[in-house]
């Protein structure tokens, strides 16, 4: 079923300060799967007895059911001095792992779903902004993305014009800059990690690489996670539950550049698991 | 008065929510719940061994059950929310305190299986999710033929408060509210009411917003 580009790919699997020798019981694109650390605290990912490829990085167990052609993709700000890196934990949502990606670059949904938080009534207007696919890295990035918002951040006191970059360096994962209030010059790194579990099942693991000495590590994960539960009634409501890959199914506004930059892009590698391909 | 609180837990929401509409400040103490598993270390055990939050502190007193401390502070600052005292109100109002302990059981154990991956019998918790929620349903039609909104009286109480969260979160265990139209109408009482804060998961009233702005144009 699965001839898929995805199938070389990158996932996360699970958050590596929670490994254990019992085991977590989870799966890859419909095959089950087995993620433990080995007698030397190792990770080791297994599906039905065949080792899968390993990889640890940014707090997170990463494996795959193919053969990844390329090493996962590189965050630089995850060896920088300073930050805080958090590891937000697992949320369980019903839809497309592409999805969950999609939604997460569209800002124009701030002011609805995260009022009072990353947007409120009346400003919401999406500024003009910039869409590209970079060749040489193969990522999609959006830049001078520019939005209102009342609580950017943990960190942020009262509201401010918040300066964003998307990048999607890979079909489930999605990286985001941010302005970051207490270190101008500097950008807040918040990440979305997507599992697929199946086509219209994904686990979420929301990582963050952060500049922030004053809030405390809890308060840090729960403002993601506040945030991110926002977001997962809306996508377990979203129809129709694949990502529609053709044009013209869905109409797009001059916020959805980056959705329309995404599904081209996946089309092209023809990464499709928990797409829609032919319109119904 | 100190809160252990997760953001996301509906049990400690009824906290915040109550203590919002009778406008008591509490200090939230965050608890990470999730993933980091804070309610069951050492810490917390001590003050509450049965591993769950909420627990509120307020002095010497600690407690940790959400009805009673709902009680607590609707009999400190607001006491019309115990209800009138008459028998049958009473009666109601202990009645629908304890059936929350089976929504917390049932649609909230669907949640956790559904949204934080807690192991679990998921189908037996929304079957026993849905039959509580028929009996709610029930309960506030038979209601409304006696004239009253709110689950114990013509007013809301803290046994609303205390059955509100898990209600009204049950789509996120999968479990549809569409079949409910008198709780449906319960829902919208409850969040129309003054000082009414959110969750997520739980929006105010699209109506209470300011109007969206609609571009020329748009769809
Ligand atoms: N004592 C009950 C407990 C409420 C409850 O179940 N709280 C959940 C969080 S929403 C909890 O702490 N669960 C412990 C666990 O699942 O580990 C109450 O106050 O109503
Ligand atoms: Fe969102």
């Amino acid at each position: 079923m699965t001839q898929d580009a995805m199938i070389d790919e990158w996932y996360p699997v699970g958050l590596v300060s929670q490994l254990d020798s019992f085991g977590r019981k989870t799966a890859l694109m419909g095959e089950p799967i087995d993620v433990a650390s080995d007698a030397d605290g190792n990770a080791r990912v297994t599906a039905n007895g065949r080792t899968l490829p390993v990889c640890v990085r940014y707090g997170h167990v990463w494996s795959s059911l193919g053969q990844p052609q390329k090493e996962l993709f590189a965050i630089p700000e995850a060896d920088q001095p300073g930050r805080r890196f958090v590891d937000v934990g697992v949320v369980r949502v019903r839809c497309s792992p592409l999805r969950a990606v999609e939604n997460f670059l569209d800002i124009a949904h701030f002011p609805f779903v995260h009022t009072d938080i990353l947007g409120s009534e009346p400003h919401t207007e999406v500024q003009n902004y910039k869409v590209e696919i970079r060749e040489d890295a193969d990522e999609v990035w959006a830049t001078q993305v520019k939005f209102y918002q009342p609580q950017a951040a943990r960190s942020a006191s009262g509201g401010i014009t918040t300066e964003y970059m998307y990048r999607v360096p890979a079909p489930t994962c999605s990286v985001l800059y941010k302005t970051c209030p207490p270190r101008p010059g500097e950008w807040d790194v918040i990440t979305l990690f997507v599992q697929p579990l199946a086509e219209d099942l994904c686990d979420v693991w929301p990582w963050m690489a952060l500049f922030d000495d004053e809030s405390s590590m809890t308060d840090l994960i729960h403002f993601q996670q506040t945030i991110f539960l926002q977001d997962r009634s809306i996508l377990e409501n979203q129809i129709p539950r694949l990502l529609p890959l053709d044009p013209g199914m869905e109409i797009p506004t001059r916020a959805d550049l980056t959705s329309v930059a995404y599904r081209r892009w996946l089309k092209r590698h023809g990464y499709t698991y928990g797409a829609q391909l032919v319109a119904q | 008065m100190k809160l252990y609180n997760y953001i996301l837990s509906p049990s400690c929401y009824k906290v915040r929510l109550m203590a919002a509409l009778i406008g008591v400040r509490l200090e939230l103490r965050p608890v990470d719940f999730h993933p980091g598993g804070e309610h069951r270390g050492p810490e917390l055990m001590a003050l509450n061994p049965a591993g769950s939050i909420p627990i509120l502190e307020d002095g010497d007193l600690v407690l940790t059950e959400s009805s009673a401390i709902l009680v607590y502070l609707a009999a400190k600052a607001a006491p019309e929310w115990l209800g009138s005292g008459k028998a049958e109100e009473a009666a109601r109002v202990q009645q629908w305190l304890s059936f929350s302990g089976r929504l917390t059981a049932s649609l909230g154990g669907a949640r956790l299986h559904e949204m934080l991956l807690r192991p679990g019998d998921i189908g037996a918790f929304q079957a026993q999710g849905i039959a509580a929620l028929r009996e709610l349903e029930a309960g506030l039609f038979e209601q409304g033929l006696r004239g009253q909104r709110f689950l114990a009286a013509d007013r809301p109480t803290v046994a609303d408060i205390a059955c509100f969260p898990y209600v009204a979160l049950a789509p996120d265990g999968g479990v549809s509210l569409d079949p409910y139209p008198a709780i449906r109408l319960w829902s919208r009482a409850i969040r129309a009411l003054d000082g009414f804060i959110e969750m997520p998961g739980i929006h105010r009233l699209h109506e209470l917003k300011p109007e969206p702005h609609i571009e020329p144009g748009e769809a």
